[in-house]
């Protein structure tokens, strides 16, 4: 009986971890979405792609620079992040006069360019990126499973960087600037805060968390110029059922729905690519302005 | 108004004279133009080619009638499109239906498909409306991928042209062309027949101001749905035609990519214009023809294409050809 028991644990937990790692990813993806379209209403499509240029330029830096993990950690989102402010200040900027619409299709348009350019550059194959082997040091190896360190920091540093993001969003002067300029940009400009400034560092910060999960992704997922787009669409799903009024509540969401995809890779295998989008139609049904969601 | 909106010509009101099938008299002679194009072409141009166009055509001609009169941003028509090729190939090739039957059917089960992803969909406007409907094209997806009749990565194969009305048969490009033209015709006419009508009116009056058309009493989510239906339908019956033209479907039409091309089209020929879809299904297919060469740039292009129509050309083609004359094609 106990065996028995023991065995079903082992056939199930790894998939589970597996869901919690997915739900790391979602959890970041679904923050930086959701940051930027608080400030910008605008929805990034660009953030799959702009998730692979992380793990892209974390690549280059060890191929070409010799730049290891940890100063790729630091250096992908701040190079990825200077992109996605150019971006903004060229191309986004444009369109806030504009039905919501529009920011949607520029998006969209940036997102097949820069994924086109990187699969001319690289082709379609992956690119492997080795962990450092100072991860094996936190390796769980207990009976009823093995779980690589890596993933165990995946799914720490996803966490702290989240909790980080809600801390300045909620308990700093910034964030409080950040939080007004979202309910009223004309009031805050106003008192002589720079808004246009700050949606551009906002952007530039929402493309940096993308980055950062990227470079968190690589060694994971092989390196490829299709890993943002295969995320970027259950991402979406997972911001409509979370509702993107709350910063919390979009990273509560992505861990949720990591695991639950996670579980139903165990209970019943041919849903798990599909367990995200029933449970979206079923919150839309229920709550349609998603779990979180104000209005 | 025109500056915090997607410009969709809301001037349509004044002009709507009864003229020759509701067309004002710049539309009349443009049709005029469409219909000798697709009457003189095969004798000039590829039938094959030709015939993809017209696919393309209806297809975003379809998708125009949420975007351009309901103001419904859709990102999940794909799914529509792939399964409306299923299912002709499926019926087609398996059960053995002749080609009108199997059309047919692909556009009857792309309006059921219609209905329960429009049902949902509907509930929010706007950019969560383009997330839910490409999410749910998603699931059409991997669903395709999983059920055994699609057959999976392979696709449907070497599905049997057939023969219309079980009599004609259309092995031969340039009489299987007369039926895709019909098909297009037909169905851009219905397009443009509805949106003329008093529904159709009632939908432009949920694009420009919803409260006011539900305070004046209509339930803008029964219109809204019917025209997610109608769109639906129409875009199976594209993808079912062709499925029968290349005698194939495949994972490609239902991909969310495909959703993203015929928003492309769209754009580049004029949201909301009557003649634009049709312009930029043929500029887009006539461009990735002709690009075809050079892979994975093709992508890149498309790219540039959507980045600069939202940039500086948000009208498209026919929107741009329509100021300049003054008129609204």
């Amino acid at each position: 009986m106990i065996e028995n028991l023991l065995f079903e644990l082992e056939m199930a937990a790894p998939q589970v971890i597996l869901g919690l790692v997915n739900g790391a990813f979602y959890a970041l993806l679904s923050l930086g979405l959701a940051i930027i379209f608080g400030m910008l209403n605008v929805i990034n499509f660009a953030h799959g792609a702009q998730f692979m240029m992380g793990a892209f330029v974390a690549w280059m830096l060890l191929a070409w620079a010799g730049i290891p993990y940890w100063g790729a950690l630091v250096l992908a989102p701040l190079i990825v992040g200077a992109f996605g402010v150019v971006i903004e200040r060229t191309m986004i900027a444009r369109l806030y006069k504009l039905d919501h619409l529009y920011g949607l299709l520029l998006t969209f348009g940036l997102a097949l360019i820069i994924e086109g350019v990187f699969r001319n550059g690289f082709g379609s194959s992956g690119l492997p990126y080795a962990p450092p082997a100072a991860f094996n040091a936190l390796n769980i190896d207990i009976p009823i499973m093995f779980l690589p360190g890596y993933r165990v920091w995946v799914v720490i540093a996803s966490f702290l960087v989240c909790l980080a993001t809600w801390l300045v969003i909620e308990k700093t002067k910034i964030g409080a600037y950040l939080r007004a300029a979202t309910e009223r940009p004309e009031l805050v400009q106003a008192f002589g805060v720079n808004v246009p400034r700050m949606m551009t560092l906002t952007y530039g910060a929402g493309v940096a968390l993308a980055a950062f999960a990227g470079v968190l992704a690589a060694p994971i997922y092989s390196v490829n110029p299709a890993m943002g787009a295969n995320f970027i669409i259950t991402v979406f799903a997972v911001v409509v059922i979370g509702g993107m009024g709350s910063i919390m509540g979009s990273v509560v969401t992505g861990f949720g729905l990591g695991l639950i995809e996670g579980l139903a890779r165990v209970v019943y295998p041919e849903a798990s690519a599909t367990v995200v989008f029933v449970i979206m139609a079923i919150v839309l049904l229920t709550r349609p302005a998603g779990l979180f969601g104000r209005g | 108004m025109a500056d915090t909106t997607i410009d969709l010509g809301t001037t349509a009101a004044k002009h709507e004279e009864a003229g020759f099938l509701g067309f004002t008299r710049a539309q009349a002679l443009a049709f005029g133009v469409l219909v000798a194009f697709v009457f003189i072409s095969p004798f000039f141009l590829y039938p094959v080619f030709l015939m993809k166009i017209l696919c393309f055509a209806l297809f975003a001609c379809a998708f125009n009638l949420l975007i351009g009169y309901v103001g419904l941003l859709s990102f999940g028509h794909a799914a529509f499109f792939g399964m409306g090729g299923y299912i002709t190939a499926h019926t087609a090739k398996v059960w053995g239906l002749t080609p009108e039957l199997a059309i047919l059917a692909g556009g009857v089960v792309g309006s059921v498909l219609g209905l329960g992803i429009g049902w949902l969909a509907i509930r929010r406007s706007g950019i969560y409306f383009a997330m839910i409907t490409l999410a749910m094209a998603q699931m059409v997806y991997f669903f395709c991928l999983q059920a055994p009749f699609t057959g999976g990565e392979d696709g449907i194969q070497q599905v049997p042209r057939g023969s219309l009305f079980g009599m004609v048969p259309l092995d031969r490009d340039f009489t299987l062309y007369w039926v895709v033209a019909f098909v297009f015709l037909a169905g851009f006419l219905l397009v443009h027949r509805v949106v003329h009508s008093p529904f159709g009116q009632v939908m432009k009056a949920v694009r420009e101001n919803e409260p006011r058309a539900t305070s004046l009493g209509y339930r803008t989510d029964d219109y809204k749905l019917m025209a997610f239906v109608l769109s639906a339908a129409l875009s199976g019956v594209a993808g079912g035609t062709k499925a029968l033209v290349f005698g194939i479907a495949t994972l490609v039409d239902v991909n969310w990519t495909m959703s993203g091309e015929v928003v492309l089209m769209t754009l580049v020929g004029g949201l909301g214009t009557v003649f634009g879809p049709v312009v930029g299904a043929a500029v887009i297919v006539t461009m990735q023809n002709y690009l075809a060469e050079f892979g994975a740039w093709v992508t890149v292009i498309q790219g540039v294409i959507f980045v600069a129509c939202v940039l500086a050309f948000r009208r498209g083609v026919v929107g741009e050809i329509g100021n300049l004359l003054k008129v609204k094609l």
